[in-house]
C-alpha cells in the first residue's frame, strides 16, 4: 500500500507539472525571441521528463523510467543543443519576430483549451491512470503548438512549434496509457531525430536560395 | 525468413548506395537491388498463396492476402521505376542538373524509401506502421528538393510541414487505439499488434475507437492526398524528379490508404455501424469532385497528373467506404490499375518534359513526330487512366460505379460528372501534346520506354482477362476486409 501513502504529494506534483506545461505552451505562443523560444522548448522537455519520472515512481512502471531517460536525452539535451547550434550558424540568434495581435492569439488559445478539455473528457473518464486528469492539458498543448505553427512566419519557430506538438502528444500518451510500447517509442524518437537533421539541412538550403528564413518568400506555388 | 530478405535488401541497398551512389554503375546497382527485392516478394507471395496468412518473429510481422498483394505491387513498381530511373538520370546528369553528392543521396534514399514502404506494409504493429509512414516522408522530402530550385524547396517544405502535422494526428489516433486496446489486451507491446486487435475488436470501447479512427483518417488521409488535406501533393509531385513522382503517386498513396483500411476493419468490428465507411465515402467523394475541377485549370503536366492521382485515390477511398465484397474487390483492383498506369504515365511525362525542356503543357507539342514511342506512350497511358475500355481501369471504375448505383444512388451523379469533367480536361490537353506541330529535338540518351509498355500491357491484360488465381486472391483479401 506504499502507493497510497505517497499519493497526495506525488499527485499534487503531477498536477503542478501539468499546469506548468500548459503555462509553457502559452508562453511559447507569445514569445518573440528565437533564443528564448528554444529555451522554453528545452524547459518543456524537462518538465515532461519530471512528470514521466514522477509517475514511474508512483506506479512502479519501470519502463516509464526508460521513457523519461529517452525524453531527457532527446528533448532536453540533443534537440535544444542542435537548435542552438543551428541558430548560431545561421546567425539568427538575436532575431526577434514581429507577432501581430498577441492578445487575440491568447484569447483564441483559451478557447482552444476549453475545447481540448471537452474533447478529452470522455477519454479521461474511461482511463484508469493516475494521470488521467492531465489528458485535457496534453490535448490543449497539442492544439496550442499547432496554433503556434500557424501564426508564425519564420521557419525556425514553425519547426519549434512542430517539436512542441510532438511533446504534447508524448504527454498525452503518458497521461492516457502510461506511454506507448517501448519499440514504438524508440521508433518515434528516431523519426524525430532524423526529422530534426533534415530540418537543419533545409534551413541552410532555404537561406541559400531565398536569402532569408521567412516563409512568405515561399508562397509561389498556388492555384491561380 | 523471406520477409527478412525482403526488408533487408532495400535497407542494405540504401547503405551501399550511400557510399557508391555517384559511381557510374550506381543506377545498375539500384536496379539490381530492386530486382532482388522483387524476387524476395515473389517468393513470399508464392508462400502466402500456398499456406494462407502467416505471422513471423513473435507476431511482429504479418502477411495476409491484402498486404502481400500490395507488397508485390510495391516491389514490382519499385523495380520498373529503378529501370526507368537509369536512362532518366543519365539524361538529367547530361543536362548538368545533378552533382555527385545529390546522385548519392538520390540512389540511397530511393532504396530507403522502398524499405519504409515495405516495413509499413508488413509490420503487424500499428505503432511501427506509424513510424514507417513518417520515415517514408523523411526519406522523400530531400528528394523533392533535389534540384534546389526555389519552387522545389517550397514544395519540399510544404510536404514536410503538412505531412508532419498530418501524421502527428495519426499518432494521436494510434495513442487512442492503444488506450482502448490496453484495457483488453493488457500493457506491453502486444496491445498494438493488428492480428491481436482484430481478434478482440468486438470488445474495444466504441467511443474511443471512433475518435481514434477520425484522427487516423485525417492523418493518413493527408498522406493519401485526400481533399481538403491534399495541398502538398501537386507541388511535391511536380517539383521532384520524375522517378520520385512515379513512386510517390503509384506506391506511397496506396500505403497510406492501406493504413486507413487496416484501422477501418478494427473500427467496424467495434462499432457495428457504418460510421467509418460513411466518413471515408464523404472524404472520397469530395476528393473526386474537387480534383476533377482542379484538373481543368492546370498548366503544368506533372501537376495535372498529380491531381488525377488525388481523383483516383478519392475513388478508391469511396469504394473502400462502401464496403461489401464487390466494392472492396473493385477498390483493390483499382489500386493495382492506378499504380501501374499512373507510374507509366509519369515515366512518359518525365521523358516528354526532358525533351521539351519544360513541364508547361503549352510548350510541349508534337511528341509523336520526334519520338513516336513517347507520343504513343502518353496517348495510350492517358486513355488508360481515363478509364477507356479495354484497359483495366475501365473494369474497376465500372464495378465501383455499378455498386454505387445499387447501394448509394445519390452519389452516382457526382461521380459521373467528375469523371466526365476529368476526361474532358485531360484528353483536351494531352491531344495537342501528342499530335500538334513541333520543332523539338530528340533526346541525347534513348528514353526508357520498356517499363511504360510493360505496365500498359499489364493494365490491358487485366482489363481483358484476370487470371483465376488473381481473382481468388482479390476475393480473399476483399472477404477479409469485409
Amino acid at each position: 500500500m506504499a502507493v497510497i501513502e505517497h499519493l497526495p504529494i506525488a499527485q499534487q506534483l503531477l498536477n503542478l507539472f501539468a499546469a506548468l506545461l500548459l503555462l509553457i505552451a502559452f508562453a511559447m505562443l507569445s514569445q518573440r525571441r528565437i533564443l528564448s523560444l528554444i529555451n522554453l522548448f528545452a524547459l518543456q522537455g524537462f518538465i515532461l521528463t519530471l512528470s514521466i519520472a514522477d509517475s514511474a515512481w508512483l506506479t512502479h512502471q519501470n519502463h516509464l523510467y526508460y521513457s523519461a531517460a529517452l525524453t531527457l536525452l532527446i528533448k532536453v539535451i540533443i534537440l535544444p543543443w542542435l537548435l542552438h547550434r543551428l541558430i548560431r550558424q545561421l546567425n539568427i540568434e538575436w532575431d526577434v519576430e514581429t507577432l501581430i495581435n498577441i492578445p487575440t492569439t491568447m484569447l483564441i488559445g483559451i478557447v482552444l483549451v476549453v475545447f481540448a478539455f471537452n474533447l478529452a473528457l470522455p477519454i479521461s473518464e474511461l482511463s484508469g491512470t493516475i494521470l488521467r486528469h492531465t489528458l485535457g492539458i496534453a490535448t490543449a498543448s497539442v492544439l496550442l503548438s499547432f496554433m503556434m505553427m500557424i501564426t508564425r512566419r519564420k521557419a525556425v519557430p514553425q519547426v519549434i512549434g512542430f517539436l512542441a506538438m510532438e511533446n504534447g502528444l508524448f504527454f498525452a500518451a503518458t497521461s492516457a496509457t502510461y506511454g506507448m510500447p517501448m519499440v514504438v517509442e524508440l521508433g518515434i524518437a528516431l523519426d524525430v531525430l532524423v526529422g530534426m537533421f533534415i530540418f537543419g539541412i533545409f534551413f541552410f538550403q532555404i537561406r541559400e536560395t531565398f536569402d532569408s528564413l521567412e516563409i512568405r518568400h515561399m508562397e509561389k506555388l498556388k492555384e491561380d | 525468413m523471406e520477409i527478412l530478405i525482403l526488408l533487408g535488401m532495400p535497407l542494405f541497398g540504401g547503405a551501399l548506395l550511400a557510399l557508391t551512389g555517384h559511381r557510374r554503375f550506381a543506377p545498375e546497382l539500384n536496379s539490381a537491388m530492386s530486382l532482388a527485392t522483387l524476387i524476395a516478394s515473389a517468393v513470399l507471395t508464392a508462400r502466402v498463396v500456398r499456406d494462407g496468412p502467416i505471422t513471423v518473429l513473435n507476431d511482429q510481422f504479418f502477411i495476409d492476402p491484402f498486404n502481400v498483394f500490395l507488397v508485390t505491387l510495391t516491389a514490382f513498381v519499385g523495380f520498373t521505376t529503378a529501370m526507368f530511373s537509369r536512362p532518366y538520370m543519365h539524361n538529367e546528369a547530361a543536362h548538368g542538373k545533378l552533382s555527385t553528392a545529390r546522385l548519392r543521396l538520390y540512389h540511397s534514399m530511393y532504396q530507403m524509401f522502398t524499405f519504409t514502404m515495405l516495413l509499413a506494409l508488413t509490420t503487424n504493429n500499428m505503432g511501427i506502421l506509424w513510424v514507417a509512414m513518417e520515415a517514408a516522408t523523411l526519406t522523400t522530402v530531400l528528394l523533392v528538393s533535389l534540384y534546389r530550385t526555389p519552387e522545389s524547396l517550397e514544395a519540399a517544405w510544404k510536404y514536410f510541414i503538412l505531412c508532419g502535422v498530418g501524421i502527428a494526428q495519426a499518432l494521436f489516433g494510434t495513442i487512442l487505439l492503444y488506450f482502448a486496446a490496453e484495457k483488453v489486451l493488457g500493457e506491453g507491446g502486444n496491445a498494438l499488434l493488428w492480428t491481436h486487435l482484430n481478434e478482440i475488436k468486438g470488445t474495444l470501447e466504441p467511443t474511443v475507437l471512433s475518435l481514434s479512427f477520425i484522427f487516423m483518417l485525417v492523418g493518413y488521409g493527408t498522406k493519401a492526398g485526400l481533399v481538403p488535406l491534399h495541398n502538398w501533393l501537386p507541388d511535391a509531385h511536380a517539383e521532384g524528379p520524375t522517378p520520385i513522382s512515379a513512386v510517390l503517386s503509384g506506391l506511397l498513396l496506396n500505403v497510406a490508404l492501406y493504413a486507413v483500411v487496416r484501422a477501418k476493419v478494427l473500427v467496424d468490428g467495434a462499432l457495428h455501424t457504418p460510421f467509418a465507411g460513411q466518413l471515408m465515402m464523404g472524404f472520397g467523394l469530395l476528393s473526386v469532385v474537387m480534383a476533377a475541377f482542379f484538373l481543368s485549370r492546370q498548366k503544368d503536366i506533372k501537376r495535372m497528373f498529380a491531381y488525377s492521382s488525388i481523383e483516383h485515390m478519392g475513388l478508391i477511398t469511396f469504394a473502400f467506404g462502401m464496403g461489401g465484397p464487390v466494392a472492396t474487390f473493385a477498390a483493390l483492383l483499382h489500386m493495382t490499375m492506378h499504380s501501374l498506369t499512373k507510374s507509366a504515365i509519369f515515366f512518359v511525362v518525365g521523358h516528354a518534359a526532358q525533351k521539351s525542356g519544360t513541364q508547361v503543357m503549352d510548350s510541349i507539342r508534337g511528341l509523336i513526330k520526334t519520338n513516336p514511342t513517347i507520343g504513343w506512350g502518353l496517348a495510350l497511358g492517358t486513355l488508360a487512366i481515363l478509364g477507356m475500355p479495354p484497359f483495366g481501369v475501365f473494369a474497376s471504375e465500372f464495378l465501383i460505379l455499378t455498386t454505387a448505383m445499387h447501394e448509394h444512388t445519390w452519389a452516382t451523379p457526382f461521380l459521373l460528372v467528375a469523371l466526365g469533367v476529368a476526361f474532358a480536361s485531360i484528353f483536351g490537353k494531352v491531344q495537342p501534346m501528342v499530335f500538334g506541330e513541333t520543332t523539338g529535338k530528340r533526346l541525347p540518351h534513348p528514353p526508357a520506354m520498356i517499363p511504360v509498355f510493360v505496365h500498359l500491357a499489364l493494365v490491358l491484360m487485366l482489363g481483358l482477362y484476370i487470371p483465376p488465381y488473381l481473382v481468388t486472391w482479390y476475393h480473399q483479401a476483399a472477404a477479409m476486409l469485409g
